[in-house]
């Protein structure tokens, strides 16, 4: 069941991504990308990440994609026009993806030993808590980017502030 | 019930408690305007509702039988699927959310809480997650329904929520910290231990967070005083305005259904859940019997209740903001506060705990 499960939001992930494509309005594409990050959310969830999944939701369904709305609807973008693309995009970006995938599928296959393995779904029927062990690591061994990475957001902020207010 | 396997005694009694919960839920929404349009009226030196069975009772059916049958009216020029995406989106939201809340104390049979859906270990962040996606119904609503008004008013209430959600998460941390889980019985396990002394918002000293949760989740519900997406006197009905007949129902039940989960969230988190607030002092009376498995609901039906009758109150005193001042307000007041206090339980808590 739990197999099913995760099958299932496997392909409206994938539906949603390929229908983000095939959109002509902004809006229905943006619509479609929260699907895809909802599916990944419980493809997350289905192999033991429950704060990821919680995460995911909170800060890409419900603030980043929000904001991408947000901004579609205060300039009310139209539809856009159907070109045919240019050359390169064809020439190279078809056989750039397909390299793309499989030099990520080699990597993974080759490398398993040391991913290590994760049982599908088997952690939807017992609870497992992995909160303690993230919030560990990151206060702990991972503290000094952890502290970094949050500077880092800080000063996009404030450059973000000083190029909205030009006379400030 | 011996013949059946685990799993399936699991499956019916979820299936049972997703349907309870729902009629009670759709009930109390149903009552809450009542109540809602008759201690508005006793505010305003007026009777309200009171023609309608005795008291006024039978107004809720009165009112859900017109909104059925009325016609359902579509505007040619809005666009059709999220037209009718954007209620379902804003309603399911909002019941979603209630199955996180333990409405009694754990009462197990054959391994299955009886008084509560799903508990689970990250359930306040599944509620603010749920909380978080229902910004949808309201921004679709307004931008679908093709209309000046209806955009201006989902423009506001996107901004409202996103600006007030930021305030509404970082009042909970402190009680977070103090329960150290995110799930919501253990939160409320937590506070168990001396009755009121023990609630987060009295011995655990998080009124101020307290206070930043309710200014914040009024905010989120788009209750006045923060009402402006759909205030009426600059923007006709805000984003509704196009919704005729059950889909303009299926938003007006879903602003109410926030309503009882906000309150039942505070309830939770500040005030015990369902625990009594007198903690050992009368034990030894209904020590079991039906009366024991009851009062812990009642104490919780009660606590929500006082909520949804502050939520009233507010609304038939205060004056509505200025967008302006709603800004200001949750970024320049409510967001370092719930800072200040994050801080100050972290290092109470380092000290003493």
């Amino acid at each position: 069941m739990q197999l099913a499960l995760f099958i299932i939001f496997g392909l409206v992930a994938i539906a949603g991504a390929l229908n983000l494509l095939f959109q002509r309005h902004p809006i229905n594409s943006a619509l479609s990308l929260i699907v895809v990050m909802m599916s990944l959310a419980v493809l997350y969830w289905s192999l033991g990440a429950e704060f990821l999944a919680a995460a995911q939701v909170i800060v890409y369904s419900g603030a980043i994609m929000v904001l991408f709305v947000f901004v579609i609807m205060l300039l009310n973008a139209g539809e856009e026009e159907r070109t045919r693309g240019s050359r390169i995009a064809y020439i190279a970006g078809i056989p750039g993806a397909a390299a793309i995938f499989c030099l990520l599928s080699f990597v993974f296959l080759s490398e398993r030993k040391q991913l290590g393995t994760t049982q599908l779904g088997g952690y939807l029927s017992s609870a497992v808590s992995n909160i303690t062990g993230i919030s560990h690591i990151l206060f702990t061994s991972l503290l000094l980017p952890f502290e970094v990475t949050s500077i880092l957001i800080l000063v996009a902020i404030l450059g973000a502030v000083v190029l909205a207010r030009k006379e400030l | 019930m011996n013949h059946l396997s685990q799993f399936q005694i699991f499956l019916l009694l979820t299936v049972l408690k997703i349907a309870i919960v729902l009629v009670i839920t759709l009930t109390t929404v149903a009552y809450t305007v009542l109540l809602e349009r008759k201690v508005l009226g006793r505010l305003q030196n007026r009777w309200g509702p009171s023609r309608t069975g005795p008291f006024g009772l039978l107004q809720p059916l009165a009112d859900g039988i017109k909104l059925f049958l009325k016609e359902d009216m579509m505007p040619l020029a809005v666009d059709r699927p999220l037209f009718i995406l954007a209620p379902i989106i804003a309603l399911s939201c909002a019941l979603i959310s209630v199955s996180m809340v333990p409405f009694g104390a754990q009462t197990l049979f054959h391994g299955v809480d009886l008084f509560q859906v799903a508990d689970l270990n990250v359930g306040l962040l599944i509620i603010l997650g749920i909380t978080s996606i229902g910004v949808y119904g309201i921004a679709l609503s307004g931008w679908s329904s093709n209309n000046k008004y209806s955009l201006f008013g989902s423009l506001r209430s996107t901004a409202q929520m996103i600006s007030y959600e930021l305030a509404l998460g970082l009042s909970l941390v402190g009680v977070v910290l103090r329960a150290g889980s995110l799930s919501l019985r253990d939160i409320v396990n937590s506070q168990a231990h001396h009755g009121m002394l023990s609630w987060n918002v009295f011995g655990g000293c998080q009124f101020v967070g307290f206070f930043i949760y309710l200014m914040a989740a009024y905010a989120e519900t788009n209750r006045s005083p923060f009402d402006l997406p759909e205030a009426e006197s600059e923007l006709v009905a805000g984003y509704h305005t196009e919704y005729s007949s059950m889909k303009f129902a299926m938003f007006f039940m879903a602003e109410y259904a926030n309503m009882i989960t906000v309150a039942c969230v505070a309830t939770l988190l500040f005030f015990g859940g369902a625990g009594t607030p007198f903690g050992h002092l009368f034990e030894g009376i209904f020590t079991h019997g039906f009366i024991h498995a009851v009062l812990p609901i009642l104490w919780f039906i009660s606590k929500v209740f006082a909520f949804l009758l502050l939520y009233i109150w507010v609304r038939g005193t205060l004056p509505r903001f200025r967008y302006d001042q709603l800004m200001g307000f949750g970024w320049k007041f409510l967001l370092p506060i719930a800072m200040v206090n994050i801080l100050a339980t972290a290092l109470a808590l380092a000290f003493h705990g």
